[in-house]
């Protein structure tokens, strides 16, 4: 990422690219969220921040005025690509997504349960051997990054071993090619040759995989052409990947720095899915954005057609006002109605898919190597732009 | 004559998105139909015992689409 100019301040001139932000952005959220609850900067063409939950909930809930058109915030807009559901407005929006949801219900993401399972041991068992031969351990390289790319690819009836590739691709497209366009055109035309191929194929031979199950798909007489559905596996490969990884390496990085969480999830595991919410709220990885349709005025803040909102369902889940101790990590808050997974229309399709993998590979790792550390003779690292998670963490185990 | 509460849960069916929380907290009292929106299981009366699996689905829903209600009724 290029050098960028200093923020003068966080209300009027905000960048979320900054180093403080990639950093640290919690108090940064808190700060804006007491003094001017909803941001702008000039930069990127125009942004609005809001920071509160009741702010972030009422824009999810206006797809009228609030278009998804875009959902990521850019230096530039090379490619107008779509990706339906998560890029389609209502009315388009409504087929596209119900035809989706199916495939990712509680029931069908269960039969993923036992291949994700054996996937995390696998992978502990490479970190273990690793270990026991003197080399550094990493739990976002070396397990986190892994898991949701390998279960997307069995899920599209592509090779696991894809993932390597699938990983370049999110790179260029999410992170490089935020403000360096030349990425993003080569991540996303990689990625649209590769998918067009697939899609050819499966029409030829279809198969019991979801490519072959959308291309004959049909939702209330609608169905779906070939660059529908490549708009969608783009969707299923973006934004299921680093996401989930995002979350999960987040979970691992507060498990290596809490002993009394980590070893209390050892000792009652069945407290992992309560605690897999409270790190979803804590530590939500996704800030999607939308744009302004028309001009408007959103609670006292004129908004200018074509401005983009970053909808920061991270800030609105620290927000004091609807989560008490907003800013303390508590594994066993029972009453968590957090916002991780959007509010909305918008909600996020894979989120069981999310919830299983994170809350699996929790289990797994605190089975076999109960006992972990952030390793501080080597740097954590975390993700610019709009999703966050630990890109390095490195780890020392047993 | 004593009054006997009846404690009831409904789903909003024009707010439910399918988080699917309620039914993991509950999964007694919800079903899901195929996209995985969520119903009360039945008359969605609450059985006792599951008044605090009946709260936590109420207070965990993110789209505020579930809901719970007492009723009086007299034996």
């Amino acid at each position: 990422m290029s050098a960028r100019p200093p923020v003068a301040d966080w209300f009027t001139d905000f960048d979320h690219l900054s180093p403080q932000w990639i950093e640290d952005p919690f108090p940064i959220w808190d700060q804006i969220r007491a003094k001017c609850p909803i941001a702008h900067t000039e930069r990127f063409h125009g942004v609005f921040l809001p920071t509160r939950y009741q702010d972030v909930r009422d824009i999810a809930y206006d797809p009228q005025r609030f278009s998804s058109r875009r959902v990521v915030v850019r230096e530039s807009y090379p490619i107008a690509a779509s990706a339906p559901p998560i890029t389609s407005d209502p009315p388009d929006h409504r087929a596209a997504r119900m035809v989706l949801l199916p495939a990712f219900t509680p029931k069908a993401v269960d039969r993923l349960e036992g291949r994700t399972r054996a996937l995390c041991n696998e992978l502990i068992d490479r970190m273990l051997e690793k270990h026991a031969a003197g080399e550094p351990v990493d739990g976002a390289v070396d397990y986190a990054q892994h898991i949701p790319v390998r279960i997307i690819a069995h899920m599209l009836g592509l090779p696991e071993s894809a993932g390597d590739l699938f990983r370049e691709w999110i790179h260029l497209v999410l992170v490089a090619g935020i403000d360096d366009s030349q990425s993003l055109v080569r991540g996303f035309t990689e990625m649209t040759g590769y998918f067009k191929k697939v899609i050819a194929e499966r029409r030829a031979q279809p198969g019991d995989d979801l490519v072959s199950y959308l291309l004959d798909a049909e939702f209330d007489g609608h169905r779906f052409d070939d660059e529908h559905v490549l708009g969608t596996m783009r969707l299923l490969l973006i934004a299921g990947i680093d996401t989930t990884w995002s979350g999960l390496g987040a979970s691992i990085w507060h498990l290596a720095g809490h002993d009394d969480d980590r070893r209390r999830l050892v000792a009652e595991p069945e407290l992992i899915p309560t605690a897999i919410e409270e790190f979803l709220r804590a530590y939500s990885p996704v800030t999607m954005a939308r744009v302004v349709r028309e001009d408007t005025e959103f609670n006292g803040c004129p908004m200018k057609k074509d401005e983009a909102i970053l909808l920061s369902f991270p800030a609105a889940n620290r927000d004091p006002a609807m989560f008490p101790d907003a800013d303390k990590v508590i594994i066993d808050r029972k009453e968590n109605r957090h916002a991780a997974f959007g509010l909305g229309i918008h909600r996020c399709v894979g989120s069981n898919l999310a919830r299983m993998e994170m809350t699996v590979a929790v289990q797994e790792l605190l089975k076999r190597i109960p006992e972990f550390k952030l390793d501080e003779s080597r740097p954590t690292t975390w993700s610019a732009g709009t999703v966050r998670g630990p890109r390095l963490l490195p780890l020392n185990i047993g | 004559m004593g009054q006997k509460k009846i404690l009831r849960v409904a789903v909003d069916r024009e707010l439910c998105q399918g988080h699917n929380r309620c039914q993991k907290l509950a999964p007694d009292l919800f079903v899901l139909d195929d996209y995985g929106l969520a119903q009360a299981a039945g008359d969605g009366i609450v059985p006792a015992g599951m008044e605090e699996q009946a709260r936590l689905a109420e207070a965990n829903c993110p789209e505020f689409a579930v809901s719970l209600t007492e009723e009086t009724k007299d034996d």
